[in-house]
């Protein structure tokens, strides 16, 4: 870890939790009490970071305890197991599938400080008022409820929120331009029979559905009514095209954990796969190009947010409401976002980030001094831009969200064939 | 089992009559077996009726809804994913199960009857052991650089000259996972082997010996067939672990190849758990009726 830019890090840390600390309206429990506080939270990988429950530790004083899990994983839990959490890290899609088991509870807006400056995503759907809104499960559509019991989502903001959103982005497909040697520009790409034995796909089969959609589109092949929530005709067909990729021997892999997806594309097996944007950060860290590239189509995108488990109450809740504060307030946000993750209040991040970070990874500016991951690595040097440009560039070219289909059933099933095949 | 309970309250019944002088004998036998009886009933019998139950089950995402119905058979058997998975699941049991008894079978052979000192004969045992001080999980993907397409195999291969591209299909293949099992399971194999070999009276490789039998003859027609039931019961090992395998063969094929250990994770993971005990049900009557024919052949009670 370079050593200097660990000093000027704390520093910006230490500054903007006294900005953060004075500026937050939220009532703060006294911290003799906290201290025995334990918070047990589950999420995907991306968000569960050891640093946060360290930093939790820090500035609320409660303990905060973090489980990994893929996302499948993550759904059986959060339906199946309500009291192994009190927070559940997990995705709107996921939502969708658990909120009607009743293991989640609806949480109050006037209680989130930051709740005004939450990005339009979340609240109206519309990232500016021009914005049109993407096919699959945008955010909002399940972000909210009628009340605090209520069961079914609600179309507008109500005061009652499902999820708090933390962190979201705009994924789109990996390459190693090294290895490719050409420019990249359609999703087409991933079948290119000249990347034969080298492309890969992730295995989680409501994410995976998604990439082959935008490939199968893409192609003209397929035009779907919506992505998000295809026919059981549009899934056929779109399996079919796959499938028989797969027999001819254009995967390499399928990969299910961002590990997975790092060493592969690290170790040259892969040139071209879905990805995850920090999993590029991780290889480039190594000090391997891999660009997350940018597509005529547009991204696939995807949101984040905690969800508080139903038995939460109390003192345990209000130090929920707390870190979710605290989650908002911009430490967390500022570290997502030197990984290239979006955070839901941009602004606040904003105070935990050099104006150098701030401009490369919100603004798509040229770095004015070298790039590092939280970690430390260089990621990008001097005159280097983001891949795909700024947070309205990226954002605003979603064509689709991650979602979950009313066929969801059938298409599992017919993802289990087309591993098998 | 009733046998092994048996022997139980055979051993223990003339110390046991006196606390219990009250009771009839029999009535003390069944209490001593009780204990045993009561875990493999709690740990054994109930999850397995339990699953058996499960799998008559319906399920949405979500919520399991408990039934009887035969959806989840019908599906099973209706699919041809199903059939050709658990082709699958038999040539990996079987090309598996040929590669470790060679192997298996050569290395016990040559500890038994080459190395002379038993000391040697320890030391060497534990040599095949070291391995097994690892977890299995390591010891797999620790062949994944080392096969991958830039990994040390194929450099190795590439800088002797014999090939000139990279070989795809050692990595993320049916080879890689096939090697994988043989590397973990290869002792399980030697192990019992091993074990009835050191049992075989060596006057009978005398006797072969000074009856004119040469060495290949010795071994066919002597030493085989005495070690006939430690080669069942590695077998047995070897079969049922490969086909209850799931994270081998997601590892070593990169999510590209199936077996049913694998389809019953993915039900499990997608919240199908009905369809997942349906399958686990089918999949433990298969290997059960496997072993059931295994042990027509050879009588392993007598060398337990």
């Amino acid at each position: 870890m370079a050593k200097t830019g660990y000093t000027r890090r704390s520093l910006l840390k230490t500054g903007g939790a006294a900005v953060a600390a004075s500026a937050l309206p939220a009532p703060m429990i006294w911290a003799q009490e906290t201290k025995n506080i334990v918070l047990r939270q589950f999420g995907t990988g991306v968000s569960n970071l050891n640093d946060v429950a360290k930093k939790v530790k820090e500035d609320l004083g409660f303990t905060l305890e973090m489980t990994a899990l893929d996302s499948d994983a993550v759904t059986q839990r959060a339906a199946t197991q309500p009291d192994s959490f009190d927070i559940a890290d997990i995705e709107y899609w996921i939502c969708k599938k658990v909120w009607p088991t009743g293991n989640l509870q609806a949480m109050d807006t006037s209680r989130i400080a930051n709740y005004d400056k939450i990005v339009g995503i979340f609240r109206s759907g519309k990232l500016t008022p021009e914005s049109t809104i993407a096919q699959g499960t945008a955010p909002h559509t399940v972000g909210f409820v009628e009340g605090p019991d209520g069961t079914s989502f609600a179309s507008e903001e109500t005061g009652w929120m499902t999820l708090i959103p933390t962190i979201y982005n705009a994924d789109t497909l990996g390459i190693r331009p090294d290895l490719i040697g050409r420019p990249i520009e359609s999703w087409t790409e991933l079948l290119n029979p000249e990347f034969k034995g080298k492309a890969s796909l992730l295995d989680i089969s409501s994410i995976g559905i998604m990439d082959m959609a935008m490939v199968c589109e893409a192609m003209g092949e397929i035009q779907y009514g919506d992505k998000g929530n295809m026919t059981r005709e549009e899934i056929d067909k779109t399996m079919a095209i796959f499938t028989e990729a797969k027999k001819n021997g254009q995967f390499r892999a399928f990969w299910k954990t961002f590990d997975e997806s790092v060493n592969l594309m690290a170790s040259g097996e892969v040139v071209i796969q879905s990805m995850w944007s920090p999993a590029i950060t991780a290889v480039k860290s190594r000090g391997i190009p891999c660009v997350y590239q940018p597509l005529k189509e547009g991204y696939r995108s995807w949101g984040g947010g905690i969800g508080l488990s139903k038995s939460l109450s109390g003192m345990e809740l209000d130090a929920a409401y707390d870190y979710i504060n605290w989650y908002l307030s911009g430490w967390v946000g500022g570290y997502l976002m030197r990984q290239g993750y979006y955070s839901a209040v941009p602004e606040t991040s904003k105070e935990f980030m050099s104006a150098n970070e701030w401009g490369y990874w919100f603004e798509g500016k040229e770095a004015t001094d070298v790039i590092t991951s939280p970690g430390g690595d260089a990621l990008a040097q001097a005159g280097e831009t983001r891949d795909g440009g700024d947070f309205y560039e990226r954002m605003g070219r979603v064509a689709c969200w991650n979602s979950v289909m009313d066929e969801n059933q059938y298409m599992v099933r017919k993802w289990n064939e087309f591993i098998a095949a | 089992m009733t046998e092994m309970a048996g022997e139980v309250r055979a051993a223990a019944a003339p110390v046991a009559a006196r606390p219990v002088a009250g009771l009839s004998k029999a009535v003390a036998g069944w209490l001593q077996a009780a204990p045993l009886a009561a875990i493999l009933l709690a740990f054994l019998v109930a999850p397995i009726a339990m699953i058996v139950v499960v799998s008559f089950w319906k399920a949405t995402e979500f919520s399991i809804i408990p039934a009887f119905s035969f959806e989840n058979y019908e599906f099973l058997f209706g699919s041809p994913v199903t059939y050709r998975v658990f082709l699958a699941t038999f040539k990996y049991a079987l090309v598996t199960w040929a590669a470790t008894l060679a192997i298996g079978f050569t290395v016990a052979y040559y500890l038994a009857f080459h190395i002379r000192s038993q000391t040697v004969q320890i030391a060497l045992f534990l040599l095949c052991t070291i391995p097994f001080w690892t977890s299995n999980i390591i010891r797999m993907i620790s062949w994944i650089p080392f096969l991958g397409r830039n990994g040390i195999a194929n450099q190795a291969l590439i800088d002797w000259g014999l090939i000139d591209a990279p070989l795809e299909w050692l990595l993320y293949s049916d080879f890689a996972v096939i090697l994988a099992f043989v590397h973990l399971y290869t002792l399980f194999m030697v192990v019992p082997i091993f074990n009835t070999m050191m049992r075989i009276d060596k006057s009978l490789l005398e006797a072969a010996r000074d009856n004119g039998a040469s060495g290949f003859q010795t071994l066919v027609h002597v030493i085989l067939p005495l070690t006939k039931p430690g080669i069942m019961i590695g077998t047995i090992f070897v079969v049922t672990l490969v086909m209850g395998d799931f994270i081998t063969v997601r590892f070593m094929s990169g999510s590209q190849k199936a077996n049913v250990g694998r389809l019953i994770s993915n039900d499990i993971g997608l919240l199908q758990y009905p369809s997942a005990a349906a399958t686990a049900v089918v999949l433990l009557c298969t290997v059960l009726i496997v072993i059931g024919i295994l042990l027509r052949f050879v009588n392993i009670r007598k060398e337990l």
